[in-house]
Parts: structure tokens; sequence; C-alpha cells
């Protein structure tokens, strides 16, 4: 049994990470009152840039050892430039930010495998990406050693650090506070000050570059190739972020049940304490969990008071 | 401002940033698009595949507008339409009916099936005010994974592992008439089906109190509570007869257009409907001829990606920013506006400019 737990963890932790970093961007942005439901394509958007950097540097400067940080780099960028689109639609234009947020997952998805095909002919980008590795002297550490520190990527450890980051800017600085008073009652902190439409243009634009960057690490460690597709982890995201409710630790912990919950899924045809439940259960199990908490969550919801309507500056 | 108009731009400017996608990509747009259209239009045989291949968006689309009017966005109408489409093929391969009964029967049991998975989210929303959107994307994805392991297990084709068996003769819409006057297009009764439904939808919509009472519930939930309309009630019947109307277009879309179900792909179709849904203004009408535009850039595009180098992709790529125009509407509506307002100006400008001359 210990030794299954130690085998599957790294690939939960592994899985956890891209839905981690867009989930927390998905934080962001609704905490300061925008739903983003394009995180889906951001990701997509992400995926592929950092594939396409890779690709382009690689047929320029061969062997350069910074070229998948490069990549990360595009990806977070791509990630914040085209979160743009869902920030002026869903700000400036007034529109409605679930339509406007999957008008940006269908321009993703269709968007980049028509530049991939361009590139390479099927659509598919392959690439050497992270190399998995084991921590020197903490991956002998008993117990947490093997769980935590075998099989890591560094992408792992800067995310876990950007959670930590972000979890003080929101509550410990004047900026987060400003930015969660847009989410909970803008006028409120238009009052008092703060520059709500400015505010919320940050928050989406985080929420672009840290949803590119989860997509760019998918490419960069599991999947190790761009397909077109991040099977549906940007939607799980908006999920982990009520799952969560709305805070950091409990994004972390919701997404750490996603990953452990697929990982077990995906692996339980080889693990004879698992082969004997049926793999429906175990691939469907996540979505019905998700389901049984909104349910259960739906009465003490501290979901952002103003997420999801419109700033208008005039409305009382 | 006229919804009609917003469309049409909405188009004009998708077809125009497609133009720029494919010129920036090094094609001739106009090369492009000639055999974009020609390639949905250019003979019988095309043009039904055009219609056949717009079948389940209208579904689709009509299952996203009604939740829309009902202030509901169905965005598990993917999920719904696979889930119908299996209870349908299910029945299909499973009862021997003579041909019309049994399409009748995998018309209902699509209905059903697809209300089945719609009433979910419903009744969340109206019990526990849990938002339809996450809950519904839940069920898509329940609805694959129940699918990807049902085929197999069930509806196993004799020597492949990924789709359904072959639905008989007498379980398909497609009939020897159609076929041949489309010169052996997939044309099928499902476009027949697609046209009536189009027409009870808009006459529920339109000409019923329960109609009234949906929309009364999506222009303003408190009000229509006030006014004495069970609101919780008519949002799980808005969810089920959308998510009915989806398994409607799963019976189309795999007792129609194809006859086995692929697993392993949440139908493209169901995502196509709120693009359909959102450029047709929510309104039946609306929704078959945006339907129609999509079909036909959809069963173009193949010809088009022969013919040329462009890949397929663009046509989705153009859906895309349409939609991304549809759904900033006020820019247009502004951009007409400055357009209306620069033309009177000038108009005015000249004409005191003549005056100046007369004096």
């Amino acid at each position: 049994m210990w030794t299954t737990i130690t085998q599957i963890t790294p690939y939960a932790i592994i899985f956890t990470i891209p839905l981690l970093i867009t989930a927390l961007g998905g934080l962001f942005s609704e905490r300061s009152g925008v739903v983003n439901i394009g995180l889906e394509g951001l990701m997509i958007i992400g995926a592929f840039s950092g594939a396409f950097v890779i690709f382009k540097v690689n047929e320029m400067w061969p062997d350069n050892p910074y070229v998948l940080w490069l990549g990360i780099l595009g990806a977070l960028v791509a990630g914040a430039l085209f979160s743009l689109l869902h920030a002026f639609a869903s700000i400036n234009l007034s529109a409605d930010q679930v339509i406007s947020g999957t008008a940006i997952n269908m321009i993703a998805g269709a968007l980049t495998i028509f530049l991939a095909r361009n590139m390479t002919g099927s659509g598919n980008i392959e690439l050497t990406g992270f190399q998995p590795y084991n921590v020197p002297y903490l991956s002998d550490i008993p117990v947490i050693g093997p769980l935590l520190f075998t099989k890591t990527y560094d992408t792992t450890w800067l995310i876990l650090l950007v959670l930590a980051v972000s979890a003080y800017i929101l509550y410990l600085t004047p900026f987060g506070l400003r930015l969660r008073a847009c989410g909970e009652h803008p006028h409120a902190a238009e009052a008092a000050g703060v520059n709500v439409q400015r505010m919320r243009y940050i928050a989406v634009i985080i929420s672009g570059a840290f949803a590119g960057l989860g997509g760019a690490i998918i490419t960069l460690t599991y999947a190790g190739q761009f397909t077109g597709s991040v099977s549906g982890l940007g939607f799980l995201a908006l999920a982990a972020l009520i799952f969560g409710q709305w805070r950091p630790l409990g994004i972390l912990g919701a997404t750490l049940f996603f990953g452990i919950a697929s990982t077990v899924a995906n692996v339980s045809q080889v693990i004879p304490e698992l082969a004997v439940i049926p793999p429906v259960i175990l691939k469907v199990f996540p979505y019905v969990v998700t389901l049984i908490a909104l349910i259960v969550f739906s009465k003490t919801s501290r979901a952002p008071k103003a997420v999801g309507e419109p700033y208008d500056s005039g409305k009382r | 401002m006229n919804r009609i108009v917003v469309s049409l731009v909405a188009v004009l400017f998708g077809l125009l940033a497609g133009a720029v996608l494919m010129a920036v990509t090094g094609h001739n747009p106009i090369t492009g698009y000639s055999y974009l259209f020609e390639g949905g239009l250019k003979n019988p045989e095309r043009i039904g595949n055009t219609m056949a291949t717009a079948t389940p968006l209208v579904f689709s689309g009509l299952a996203v507008a009604f939740a829309f009017r009902t202030g509901l966005f169905n965005i598990g109408v993917a999920g719904q339409l696979l889930f119908g489409g299996f209870c349908a093929s299910a029945v299909g391969l499973n009862w021997a009916l003579p041909k019309p009964l049994l399409l009748i029967v995998m018309l209902i049991v699509g209905f059903l099936g697809g209300a089945l998975w719609a009433i979910v989210p419903g009744l969340l929303k109206a019990r526990f005010n849990v938002h339809e959107v996450v809950s519904s994307i839940m069920m898509n994805w329940v609805a694959y994974w129940t699918v990807y392991y049902a085929v197999p297990a069930y509806l196993k084709a004799q020597y492949s592992e990924t789709e359904s068996a072959q639905l008989p003769e007498a379980a398909s819409l497609k009939v020897p008439f159609l076929t041949e006057m489309f010169d052996g297009s997939f044309i099928n009764l499902g476009l027949f089906v697609a046209v009536i439904i189009v027409l009870v939808v808009g006459f529920i919509i339109n000409r019923t109190t329960f109609g009234y009472e949906l929309k009364a519930v999506g222009h303003n939930r408190s009000a229509a509570e006030y006014a004495g309309i069970a609101v919780n009630r008519s949002i799980v019947f808005s969810m089920a007869i959308s998510g009915g109307l989806a398994g409607l277009g799963g019976v189309a879309l795999y007792a129609g257009n194809a006859s086995n179900i692929q697993i392993g792909v949440l139908p493209s179709q169901g995502f196509d409907g709120i693009a359909v849904a959102l450029l047709g203004a929510n309104t039946p009408i609306g929704v078959f001829l945006s339907a129609m535009f999509f079909g036909l850039l959809y069963s173009g595009r193949g010809f088009m990606n022969a013919m040329t180098e462009i890949p397929p992709e663009i046509a989705d790529s153009i859906i895309a920013i349409i939609i991304y125009f549809a759904a900033t509407s006020i820019l247009i509506e502004r951009l007409i506006r400055w357009f209306i307002r620069r033309r009177r100006a000038n108009t005015k400008a000249s004409t005191s400019q003549e005056g100046k001359v007369g004096m």
C-alpha cells in the first residue's frame, strides 16, 4: 500500500500544479468581481505559446539551456495579452462575462490549432519538456521525502512560491484589500478612492497570465506536446475555485483533491486494490463530488458578492 | 438597436478577421473564401451536406436559446446531446420496430435522455441556487465518462473499441428519397424534425402562458415570483426542455449524420450551440438561420482545405470571432451610432457649406 502511495503521489502533484496556478488566476479575477470562464481557453493559449516560443527558439539557437523558461515567459505574456479581450468586453463594454469567457474559449481552441497546423501540419507540437528529478538530501527524508521530493519539477516549486506570494498579496497588502473590495462592494471601493476598472483590469490580466502559465506547465511536464486542448482542466480549475471557497489554501486543497482523484482513476487498472472498482466510478468521482460540494456550500457560499456583475459607477 | 443589424455586422467582422488570419499566415483570402463557399454550395450533394451539418446545430442552438430566455446559461448542451444520442442509439440497436415507429421512439428517448441530464443542474439551481454553469460543466464530464465506458460495454461495435455498433437501416434518419434527391448527401429526416421543432419552440415562447412565464423569470426573477409565477418550477422545466432539445440534436447527429457514436469526444456541436444561439439573438428563426450559416462554414472547410493549404480550423476561428463580436454587441452598437452621427455631421457640414456658397 505504501509503495502504491509513494508511486502515485508524485504524479498527483504534477497533475495538481497546472490546476492550482490556473485556479489561483481565477481567484484574482473573481475576487475583483469578474467571472473568468475563459480560463480553459487561456490555458490553451499558454500551452500553445509556450510550445511556439520553444519551437522557434530551438530553430534559431539550438541547445539553448534557457529555452524552456523562455517558453514559460512567452506563455505568461500571451495569456496576459489574450485576457485583455475578456477584460475589455466585461469591464469596458459591460458584456455578459460568461458569454465573453465562452467566446475566449472558442477563439483560443480554434486559433491555436489553426496556427499550429500552419507550423507543423498535424496541429501537434512535440517538444522535450522539463525533466523530473529527485531533490538531493531532501528526498532521503523518511515519509515526506518519497512523497514530496522525488520525481519533482522546478515548476512545482515555482508555483508553490507563487501561491504563497499570492496569498500574501491578497490578504496582507493594501493592494489585495482593494482588489477584494472591488469584488465585494465596488461602489464602496470607489467611494474610498479605488479605481475599480483599473483594479479589475489588473486582476483579469493576472488570471490570464496564471492560466497561460498553467497551460504551458501541462505542455512542459506530463503532456510533452501541444495538442490543441487541455481536456477541460480550465473548467475544473473554476470548480476548484468554488470548492476551495475562494481562498488560497482552500484552492490548494481542492486542486490536490482533483489531482489525486484523477491520478487514481488513471492508474487504477494496474493497482490490484483499485482494479476491483469499475473505472467509470473513479473517473466520474471528482465531478460528482464537486456537484455535492456545490450543494453543501450553497448555504454558506463565500462567493465574492459582486462577482459577475458589470460595474456601473452611476448605479445605486 | 436592431439585433439583426448587430448580428450581420458581427458576421462581417468575423469574416474580415478570417481574411486577415488567412493573409497573415500567407494564404490568399479571396481564393480561400471562394473555395469555402463553393465547398458548401457547389452542387446538390454539397448543399445537402451543408444542411445536414447544420441540423444538430439547430437543435443545440435552440437548446441554449431556450434556457437563455429563462435567464439560464446552459453550457452543458454537449453532455446532454451526447447522453440523449446514447440513449436513442441504445434503443435503435436493441428494439426491432418498424422504421417510422422506431424513429419516433428514438426521438422521444433522445429527448428524455437529454432532459434527464439537464434536470440535474436545473434542480440544483432551483433548490440550492447552485450556478448552472459550473454544475452543467460537471455534468458534461460525467456524460463523457459514462458514455466512454457504457458504449464498449453495451453497444460495442464488432471490430472497434472506440465506437458503438452501426445502427440498422430502420433506426437511421437517412431515407433513400432524400439521399437520392441530393445526389448521395448525408442529409436526413433530422432536418425536417429541426424545422418542426423550430416552429414548436417559437410557438411555446411567443404564444403560450408557459413561455411567457419562462421569459418573465428570465427578465426578473424577483418580479416574476412577486407576480405569482412558480420560479423554481420554471427553472427546472426550462432546463429540462433545453436538455431535451439538445438530446434531439444527439439523435440527429448520431442516428442521422453519423450512424454510430465515437467515444472519447464531447461533441463540439454542444458548444457551437452557444454561438448559434447568440448570433441568432435567441429567437428560433435566428437560431435556424445562424445554424445554416455555421453549417455552411463547417461543410465548406474540407473542400477549401483540399484545394488550398489553409487549415480547416479557419472555420472554427471565424465562428469564434463572430461570437466575440456578438457578445460585445455594445461595441458594434456604439460603432453604428458613431457612424450615423458622423454621416449626419457630414451632411450638415456640406449643407451649411452650400449655404455659404449661396450667400
